[in-house]
């Protein structure tokens, strides 16, 4: 429909200095603060939702390895992307940004009571389903299928005015760990554009450290969200399973799926979440319990809460930096009053090859429908049998295949009982070793990751080295708990000395409070100071 | 046709069957489409029975309750908590590759029904057939292919209409229980009544809104059971008799000559009266079941069960116990009841009707005009009180039995805009028994047939029904036929 009302004048008159990004010094301000802020200065009207918007807009043309013109930007084709391009989107959606920024302002303008993050953008993973762009989930069988409908995701974003950018790279149905499983070619990490920005919501997680967007959403599966925000600086959260509505939502992992906020602070992620978490009628594994306020009590301090450390999430596996500045993270939560508990949960050790059957049983199920016949890629053959195997060959990545095949495997009559039945059991005694670790500690704390950041191509040929990535998160994922990773500091890289690449701190929630998990998050993020915005000699450029 | 005659001596057929029902629930069983019958394809369709990426399936907790009301009506056990798993298969008319059903925990388990079998003219005995499962699950699109084999393989393309996919049905298994094809089709006669009778579905085989697949075996009395065929597009309960009896022969003529049946999925062709093969099973079929993570639990608290079963209306068996007593013949009740015409002859009854006349008309000349015209009796527009009033109409003699099935055409033919009485009066059908007008007619009917009076009188009685004959004519049939004989006599001898 066309836009019955013209563009929004400027504001200033006189032309700002352009800085390195491309875009002016007044919009470098723009793009680094943090969402909050931003809402803040949009209330008062100091600036613009249209404004706001541009200025992310221009960062993203100027950085992202996007072909700027039309209404919706598409990605540089992957052979075409430079080493200097991030590629956190595969699609901008310019002109409905723009004109959702210049509603947003027309409704402020009149005096319209508006949402807490009204007129904040926001790059939103391309597994959740838009309107008005497609949704490929960074597949080729998805490359040109225009989702009939919003995720409920979408639509609650939409109605409370955050104003949605793009939508990001991911690792193909968001299966890997550092994005580099997407058939439109890799995302850098805005940290260091040689290394990869974790997986699978690495597009999500590069906008966000790239200041190519304040906030966005990913999903988390067995640490997609927790994992790309360890390794490139931010705060991300998985919240409780069941609280954020999967409709929408392209399925990998049912059981295990959960869409969760990208931030660069604990309140901007907090805001976020509380903005699309609630019951959903659409979704039957969706909770009606009320999850507590996320905000209320953020900023309530630490003092007297017992801090569980979990024995078999440390030790060994776990990079020198990555175990130093994990130390370093008790010390601080003692300071700051907290006790330091030594947790158990003894059936951890079993949650990765379990979640390495779970999911991909549930995946082989779900990915069924990818078939050619409603949407999607479709190679004609000469019988519905052939053109459906001839559609699947060539739509799917390696990964994806790989992944279907070990499900189909794991639920086959005879090996059903010992893997997927097995994998099942295993789930339910780590549910029941966090239920009794939250006995004697309020929240659990990890690593995020074993590693930092690591180079771009070093682990594609060995999918198991890619797996352990997950080692730390997938506990938190099979017990359905809520889970965040925020910075806890840098470290340096072990194949590159001298490169300091951030490293994420895990802490883990009892079910349903979601709150607390924050609380403590923000208690520890005053006290450490962590500065968001990307350094070193091979980060993306940053107006300063 | 029972099995002592359709197999040798000594042989004993096996038979189980499994039942596709499908809900008359207003909406589909995971989404909020229509399941209306005949609408323009892949109109009633949205993003989940499409299966459109990322879209859930929220069951429909009518068509739970409805599975539930069907169960108990089938004597069935309720479980407290029963789940939905997946079938996993490739299909082009399931929109998710998988199919959304119930595995190891159906919502209903054993079951049984009493069915009434005719074992020779007009005796009835009951036979139990135990019903292992009931369970919920969704039915699939509708293709259309088109050219070569008419079937997928082969075909030059395929059309799919979705407006099907998503809508509940209920899959019915009975156990092996049933020894000859009479029992079968008792069996599927009862069912579909029960159905009909708690309201869920229409149950109608030629629409495909209840379908019946049939496991057929033979074996030697007292050997293990044989290997079984199943056998599928049974379209009616005639079909199903005439497919198992063909199918048990079959297999014991190769049995008979040292040949192994082999199993396979086998296809009843009405148009020859054979089973063919449709698909061999050289490998049974893996569908990989698993619980559906994008659902939840089925909850039945005993107390809801129990809400449920209060709902239960009077069920075939009772109703069918309940005409015999009020006169009707077993034959007549089974008519009745499996006819879907008990709440037309309960309203008649109630309306002061006879029950055994009334089941009488119902069961022979309304089904027999019914027939011929394609309607039902709901479309006929036919009412109980309709028949009470006919009744009425020749119990005082305004009509003669001849006439009341003329103006009972008449009421259906208007499709029961009209009474008996109204059709009656406004065609002239009534009896002419008014005294004067029909002397005058016999008068003048005696005086111009001099002859045959002439040998009346002389003694040839019998010649009176010539003259009858006579006055029917002059009155276009209308005359009472008791009082134009009463009245011949009276003029003729004086
Ligand atoms: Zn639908």
């Amino acid at each position: 429909m066309a836009d019955p009302t013209p563009p929004t004048p400027p504001t200033s008159t006189t032309p700002p200095a352009t800085d390195a990004a491309g875009g002016s010094a007044a919009d470098g301000a723009l793009t680094r603060s943090t969402a909050v802020a931003l809402a803040a200065r949009l209330r008062r009207g100091e600036v613009s939702a249209r404004e706001v918007v541009d200025a992310h807009l221009d960062r993203i043309a100027a950085l992202d390895g996007v072909v700027a013109d039309g209404p919706v930007w598409a990605a540089k084709a992957a052979e075409e992307l430079t080493a200097d391009d991030v590629h956190a989107y595969l699609a901008v959606t310019a002109d409905a940004a723009r004109a959702h920024a210049d509603d947003v302002d027309r409704r402020r303008a009149a005096g319209e009571e508006l949402g807490p993050l009204a007129g904040v953008p926001l790059a939103l993973k391309d597994v959740l389903t838009m309107r008005g762009a497609p949704t490929t989930c960074g597949s080729r069988m998805l490359e040109d299928w225009v989702p009939p409908y919003d995720a409920t995701v979408t639509r609650r974003l939409r109605d409370a005015d955050v104003v949605v950018l793009g939508k990001t790279n991911m690792d193909e149905y968001a299966m890997g760990s550092s994005t580099e499983n997407s058939a439109y070619g890799p995302t850098r990490n805005p940290w260091d554009l040689d290394r990869v920005p974790g997986g699978s919501s690495g597009g999500s997680a590069a906008a966000v450290a790239g200041l190519l967007a304040p906030l966005a959403i990913g999903t988390d599966t067995g640490g997609s969200i927790r994992q790309p925000a360890a390794l490139t600086g931010l705060v991300g959260a998985k919240p409780t399973y069941g609280t954020v509505s999967r409709y929408g939502l392209v399925a990998f992992a049912s059981s295990l799926d959960q869409a969760g906020p990208f931030a660069r602070t604990v309140e901007d992620a907090a805001q976020l979440q509380a903005l699309i978490q609630g019951h959903d009628p659409r979704d039957s594994t969706s909770v009606r319990e009320e999850v507590p306020d996320l905000l209320a009590h953020l900023r309530d301090g630490i003092d007297g809460l017992r801090i569980g450390v979990v024995t078999e999430l440390q030790g060994e596996g776990y990079e020198p930096g990555i175990a130093a500045t994990f130390e370093a993270s008790l010390e601080r939560f003692e300071r700051l009053g907290a006790t330091i508990v030594e947790v158990s949960l003894p059936h951890a050790p079993y949650g990765l090859p379990a979640y390495y059957l779970i999911a991909p049983s549930e995946a082989s199920s779900n990915l069924a429908r990818f078939d050619g016949v409603r949407y999607g890629l479709r190679v004609d053959a000469p019988t519905a049998e052939e053109m459906n195997a001839a559609t699947r060959a060539a739509g799917f990545g390696p990964e994806v295949k790989r992944r279907i095949m070990i499900g189909t495997h794991a639920l086959s009559s005879g090996y059903y009982d010992a893997y997927y039945l097995q994998a099942s059991k295993v789930r339910t005694l780590i549910a029941r070793d966090f239920a009794a670790a939250f006995e004697t500690a309020d929240v659990l704390v990890s690593p995020t990751s074993p590693s930092v950041s690591f180079g771009l191509g070093t682990k594609t040929a060995d999918p198991i080295a890619m797996y352990l990535n997950d080692v730390a998160t997938v506990p938190a994922s099979l017990a359905g708990n809520p889970a965040l990773s925020l910075p806890a500091g840098l470290a340096e890289a072990p194949d590159a000395p001298g490169t300091q690449l951030p490293v994420g701190l895990q802490l883990m929630a009892p079910l349903l409070r979601d709150d607390l998990m924050y609380r403590v998050a923000w208690a520890f993020e005053q006290d450490l100071g962590f500065d968001p915005v990307p350094t070193g000699p091979r980060a993306v450029e940053v107006a300063r | 046709m029972t099995t002592a005659s359709i197999l040798p001596e000594g042989w004993e057929l096996i038979v189980g069957l499994e039942v596709h029902v499908e809900l008359t629930t207003t909406t589909k069983m995971w989404c909020g489409c229509s399941t209306d019958f005949g609408a323009a394809p892949n109109t009633n369709v949205c993003a989940v029975c499409t299966g459109q990426p990322g879209s859930l399936p929220v069951a429909n907790a009518r068509a739970i309750e409805d599975a539930t009301l069907l169960g108990l009506a089938l004597n069935g056990g309720i479980h407290g908590r029963c789940w939905f798993h997946r079938k996993n298969y490739f299909y082009p008319d399931l929109a998710k590759n998988y199919q959304i059903s119930q595995y190891d925990v159906p919502l209903v388990h054993d079951g049984h029904l009493d069915v009434e079998v005719e074992v020779a003219d007009g005796a009835f005995e009951t036979r139990r057939v135990g019903i292992e499962r009931l369970h919920m699950e969704e039915d699939t699109a509708r293709s259309l292919h088109v050219g070569d084999t008419g079937r997928l393989h082969g075909a030059d393309r395929s059309l799919i209409d979705y407006n099907r996919c998503g809508i509940p049905l209920l899959e019915i298994v009975s156990h092996p229980d049933i020894r000859d094809p009479e029992t079968a089709q008792a069996y599927l006669r009862e069912l579909q009544a029960i159905v009909r009778a708690v309201g869920v579905s229409d149950a109608r085989m030629e629409e495909g809104s209840m379908r019946c697949d049939a496991n057929v075996s033979v074996r030697r009395f007292g050997e293990p059971l044989g290997t079984r065929c199943e056998i599928k597009n049974l379209n009616s309960v005639r079909s199903l008799g005439r497919a198992i009896a063909y199918e048990a022969q079959r297999q014991v003529v190769l049995l008979e000559d040292g040949v192994a049946i082999r199993q396979e999925t086998r296809h009843w062709d009405e148009g020859k009266g054979v089973t063919e093969t449709l698909r061999v099973k050289e490998t049974v079929t893996d569908y990989r079941y698993f619980p559906d993570p994008d659902l939840v639990a089925v909850v039945s608290p005993a107390e809801r069960v129990e809400e449920v079963r209060a709902r239960l209306p009077e069920l075939p068996a009772a109703a069918r116990a309940r005409l015999v007593a009020a006169g009707l013949s077993p034959a007549q009740a089974v008519t009745v009841v499996g006819g879907g015409s008990l709440t037309v002859l309960d309203d008649a009854i109630a309306a002061g009707a006879d029950p055994s006349t009334a089941a009488n008309r119902l069961t022979g000349e309304v089904a027999g005009q019914l027939g011929a015209e394609g309607i039902t009796l709901e479309e006929s527009g036919l009412t109980g009180a309709h028949l009470a009033e006919l009744e009425g109409l020749v119990a005082d003699g305004t009509l003669s039995t001849k006439l009341a099935k003329q103006v009972l055409a008449s009421v259906i033919d208007g499709r029961g805009a009209h009474g008996p009485k109204q059709v009656a009066e406004t065609e002239g059908l009534q009896q002419v028994s008014d005294e004067g007008e029909l002397r005058a007619i016999v008068e003048q009917v005696v005086a111009d047939n001099a002859g045959t009076v002439a040998a009346i009188r002389g003694g040839n009685d019998k010649a009176i029904g010539a003259l009858v004959g006579q006055v029917m004519k002059a009155t276009r049939g209308q005359a009472d036929p008791r009082k134009t004989n009463e009245l011949l006599r009276a003029v003729i001898h004086g």
